[in-house]
């Protein structure tokens, strides 16, 4: 079985931004499926290791928490993003489409182009 | 930035830590039941399902602990840790804490109080903005012997002129005025000096001005500025005082300004640095004598700021090339013979006068003091860590790196030093009114000591320098730890590694030859205090005190109604025969200041030129001339040798005459008669305008030599002249008889005044307590001095006893076989008692040698006894073998009351 490719931390923060972007306020587990359901089980999230990083998050002041419940009344710690965590995804969706369209150049460059 | 923003967060985790633990540990169960859940409904076995959850989750345990490491700051939480553990021992164990912690504190504490004291003198001696600039200017001619000769006016004009100098200012030294007008007339300390004086100190008014740096009057100014102190206490701090008229000695001045709360003058007594006015003068213009260059004045002090970024070395460079080329320039004012030169003394140096070496001599001992309770407390925590052994083991059995133990012992030992310096802080904060009454009063700057922040800094690094120190050697010897041999004792007592027991050999080594040190320096200083107190002074101060008056010295002499020693002597006469009349007053007499014996400040010399010898002024040797009345001598005692004394028939019309002391005449007219010799005496003292040239004086007397200077030394040159030929304005009236000394100045004044009313009466003393306090920074050092070695001493001791304690509880198994063998009780006795008497003879012997270089570094301190001085260092070393014996002598006697059968079964 060919191994799945570890998630990088500053790619799985700016995929955790662009959710609670998209789908506004989640709890942990919904974030965790969301990135599941959207990377289309090609990504295998070590699931554990989100939660360290929303708490990361929300002492960098991206995201903002608040217990609440869930769908099937549990009780849960639901995320939403903050100003100044819009902003920061800004930034790096910026940063990560100038390194995508970096790297999609440098590998779609051929050979006779060079000289 | 962000380093610091990341810095900023992990330190709010610390505190946070917990409760984001437990949040991340809440959210991943939620995490595994919402997944489970799903599984389920997705038709899994439950087993299956909760299995396939946490595969999906991955280690929860290990994530969270991930975190905290990522999040927190290690070092502080194990410090936190450490910490925590250290109280938690120091707990466990009060009576071990209790005495580590009061021996450092009585360290610390100690020394912290001496350096109160050096910091207020020693390192901030000059409150004034940039005071390194400052110098004092001193002129000496070592042709002729003498020192500080003073400045003349025309020098100090050259001085200023000379691009060396921001600015130099003429003051005189410190004396009385009287401030009439008032209820009572009041003596007051006085400073004359040039209008730039406060410029030159950097100094400015808090009301009003100080004198203008321009200005040029040649007399007095008629300005004065007063201390703050003055216009708080005589004038009630009234803010309308600048421009109010204060007449003093007669003269009408006007206040121009009030120098700041807290401003003290410069100068090396508290007396001089508690100058309350200052009158502005140019020296130059009456009442002050016609500014020649050969007229110098030896109670004037020049002070000069130098300009900035000049070097003391660099200025006296130029300071020599200009009084060379003066030399040149004046050839008969500066006489080859006499070797006129001119120095810079740093300013904080003058000021801090000859208390300097007993003060070093002093943080010296309390150095000592402190290292002593630092080993003591080392030897301690030795003692301690080697019953801890098994447990240090077990911790580096377990894994335990040996940084992280060396940090946590380290920890506990700082703990405990810090708490002692705190401690030793606290005690010095909560008696420092007390410990500052111990001070003498002669000692300058008194004033300014004070408990401050620089102190508690300075107790807080010594704490922390000192736990460092003594604290990292035996952490790092536990922490070496032999591990099998150690677990494999089981419990029983450790037998204790070689090198530990080797270290605390040499502490103790070390305790017990810093004690000797100090021993022998407390017995020197006493020895030489007591050969001070019981050395014969010469006079008889028993049952005599002396009054002091001051009479005006008005800038215009005519306007002085004792101008003339005739006019002067109707006075005198009548104060005489007034004070005989006080109740119990058998004898009376007057004299100036300068007959003051011992009590008088440096009355400045006045240049002695002998008939056929010298024919200048500046090139004759300089005397003291104390001015006395006939009964003088008689009074105290002071025997005549030869010739007469004064009599009342020796009057301003008759010969001039004076009396000399043996050292006079032994210096002066060696292997001669100098009865009939004729001098002249140069100088008016105060160096108002001398009526006439001086004229011949006639030598009538020798008296015996007494220690009027000081009790050290045995004979000082001195020339007595007689009020009644010579008037003087600083008078004491001696009196001698059944006194009462707390009614005598109420007496005194109440007779005066009947006489003159604008006479102040000032300090009665007796003279038994002027001789006394003569020697109390002596006293003071000397008692400070031998209770610090005491407290060695007694830590010693202790030290000695806390080792060979150990020692025998380390060896109780081989003595307890020895005695099962057969030995004899007496024989483990000495045994014991030997280990003790060889610690001893080896700390002893490192203590002597130490002693000897350190009773020399200190032989000016040392009077009337040598420095080798046998007998101190053998009563010393046998005290010092005697309490180590004795301190040994207890565990010895437990030893040898060791029970054989209960040892070894215990074991």
């Amino acid at each position: 079985m060919k191994e799945k490719p570890d998630v990088l931390q500053g790619t799985l923060a700016l995929m955790v931004l662009k959710t609670l972007d998209l789908l506004g306020p989640q709890h942990g587990y919904g974030i965790a499926r969301r990135i599941e359901q959207i990377s289309g089980d090609l990504l295998d999230v070590n699931q554990g290791t989100l939660y360290p990083l929303l708490l990361k998050l929300e002492h960098e002041g991206a995201i903002a928490s608040e217990w609440g419940a869930s769908e099937n009344n549990r009780r849960a710690r639901f995320y939403r993003l903050t100003k100044a965590g819009r902003k920061q995804l800004e930034s790096e969706t910026r940063d990560w489409e100038q390194t995508a369209a970096i790297i999609a150049g440098f590998l779609n460059v051929k050979a006779e182009d060079l000289i | 930035m962000k380093i610091l923003r990341r810095f900023l967060i992990r330190l709010a985790n610390f505190a946070t830590r917990r409760r984001a633990d437990e949040r991340l540990r809440d959210e991943i169960a939620e995490h595994l039941a919402l997944q489970i859940e799903e599984n389920l409904s997705a038709g899994m076995a439950p087993a299956e399902a909760r299995r396939q959850a946490a595969l999906k989750l991955g280690a929860a345990q290990a994530i969270r602990e991930h975190h905290h490491d990522e999040q927190s700051l290690p070092l502080i939480e194990n410090l936190f840790f450490d910490l925590r553990y250290a109280v938690r021992m120091l707990v466990r164990s009060p009576g071990f804490s209790f005495i580590a912690i009061a021996t450092m504190a009585l360290g610390i504490g100690a020394t912290t109080a001496i350096y109160s004291v050096i910091a207020a003198t020693l390192l901030h001696p000059l409150p004034y903005p940039n005071p390194d600039e400052l110098v004092r200017i001193q002129d000496d001619l070592p042709g002729v012997g003498a020192q500080g000769v003073g400045i003349s006016v025309p020098e100090w004009r050259d001085l200023e002129s000379s691009g060396i100098f921001q600015s130099a200012s003429i003051t005189g030294t410190g004396a009385n005025v009287n401030l009439t007008g008032s209820a009572q007339p009041l003596r007051l300390s006085f400073k004359q000096v040039t209008p730039n004086y406060f410029a030159v100190l950097g100094v400015d008014a808090q009301l009003g001005r100080v004198f203008d740096p321009r200005d040029t009057t040649p007399g007095y100014n008629l300005e004065v500025v007063i201390s703050d102190g003055l216009w708080r206490r005589e004038f009630g701090a009234d803010p309308k005082i600048i421009g109010r008229a204060l007449h003093l000695d007669n003269d009408e001045y006007h206040v121009v300004g009030v120098m700041p709360r807290g401003f003290r003058d410069q100068g090396s007594t508290s007396e001089e640095q508690n100058v309350e006015l200052w009158l502005g003068a140019g020296f130059a213009g009456v009442p002050f004598p016609t500014p020649l260059r050969s007229s110098r004045q030896r109670s004037r002090v020049v002070i000069a700021r130098m300009k900035p970024g000049l070097s003391i070395a660099a200025a006296q460079g130029h300071l020599d090339a200009l009084v060379e080329s003066l030399k040149k320039q004046y050839p008969a004012e500066y006489p080859a013979k006499t070797a006129w030169t001119v120095r810079l003394v740093p300013l904080s140096e003058t000021v801090v006068g000859s208390v300097r070496q007993s003060l070093i001599l002093l943080f010296g001992a309390v150095g000592l003091v402190l290292l002593i309770s630092c080993t003591n407390v080392a030897n301690l925590l030795l003692a301690r860590t080697s019953g801890r052994s098994r447990e240090i083991a077990v911790r580096q059995a377990m894994g335990a790196q040996r940084t992280r133990l060396v940090r946590q012992l380290l920890t506990e030992s700082l703990l405990l030093f810090l708490l002692g310096g705190v401690a030793g802080f606290g005690l010095l904060f909560c008696a420092q009114h007390f410990l500052l009454r111990l001070i003498p009063e002669s000692l300058p700057h008194l004033n300014n000591i004070s408990i401050s922040w620089g102190v508690l800094a300075f107790a807080l690094a010594v704490s922390v320098a000192a736990g460092t120190v003594f604290g990292l050697a035996p952490a790092w010897l536990m922490s070496r730890l032999d591990l099998t041999s150690t677990l494999r004792q089981e419990g029983r007592g450790s037998s204790g590694s070689v090198g530990r027991s080797r270290a605390r050999h040499i502490l103790v080594i070390s305790e017990l030859a810093l004690s000797l040190v100090l021993m022998v320096v407390a017995g020197l200083l006493l020895r030489s205090f007591w050969d001070l107190f019981a050395v014969q002074p010469g006079f008889n101060p028993d049952r005599v005190m002396a009054v002091q008056t001051w009479l005006a010295g008005p800038n215009d002499p005519t306007t002085d109604p004792y101008q003339t020693a005739t006019q002067e002597s109707v006075l005198l006469r009548e104060i005489l025969r007034r004070s005989r009349t006080i109740a119990g007053v058998e004898e009376a007499a007057v004299g100036d200041e300068a007959s003051l014996p011992l009590g008088h400040r440096d009355p400045g010399g006045l240049p002695l030129i002998r008939e056929g010898i010298e024919t200048m002024d500046n090139q004759a040797p300089v005397i003291d001339s104390p001015i006395v009345s006939p009964e003088y001598f008689h009074l105290l005692g002071m025997p005549l040798l030869r010739g007469r004394l004064f009599s009342d028939q020796d009057i301003e019309t008759t010969p001039q005459v004076a009396i000399i002391n043996q050292a006079a005449a032994r210096t002066y007219w060696p292997n001669q008669d100098p009865l009939g010799k004729r001098v002249r005496l140069n100088f008016n003292t105060r160096g108002l305008v001398s009526s006439a040239e001086p004229v011949w004086t006639t030598i009538i007397g020798v008296i015996a030599d007494a220690r009027t200077e000081s009790l050290g030394d045995a004979a000082v040159p001195q020339i007595y002249r007689s009020v009644y030929q010579r008037p003087a304005k600083d008078l004491a009236i001696f009196l001698r008889g059944q006194l009462d000394p707390s009614a005598i100045s109420a007496q005194v004044r109440e007779q005066i005044r009947s006489i003159d009313a604008t006479l102040p009466v000032f300090h009665a003393e007796t003279l038994e307590a002027v001789l006394s306090t003569s020697l109390s920074i002596r006293r003071f050092s000397m008692e400070m001095v031998a209770f610090f070695a005491a407290t060695a001493l007694l830590l010693a001791g202790l030290g000695i006893y806390g080792t060979i304690s150990y020692v025998v509880n380390e060896q109780r198994r081989e003595i307890a076989i020895r005695l099962a063998l057969g030995a004899q009780r007496g024989t483990i006795l000495k045994m014991v008692l030997r280990r003790g008497l060889g610690l001893a003879a080896a700390g002893a012997g490192l203590g002597v040698g130490g002693a000897l270089i350190v009773s020399h570094l200190m032989a000016g301190l040392l009077y009337g006894v040598s420095p080798n001085d046998l007998p101190t260092f053998a009563g010393v070393t046998v005290a010092l073998t005697g309490v180590a014996l004795a301190a040994s002598y207890i565990p010895a006697l437990r030893a040898m009351r060791l029970d054989p059968i209960t040892t070894l079964h215990s074991e």
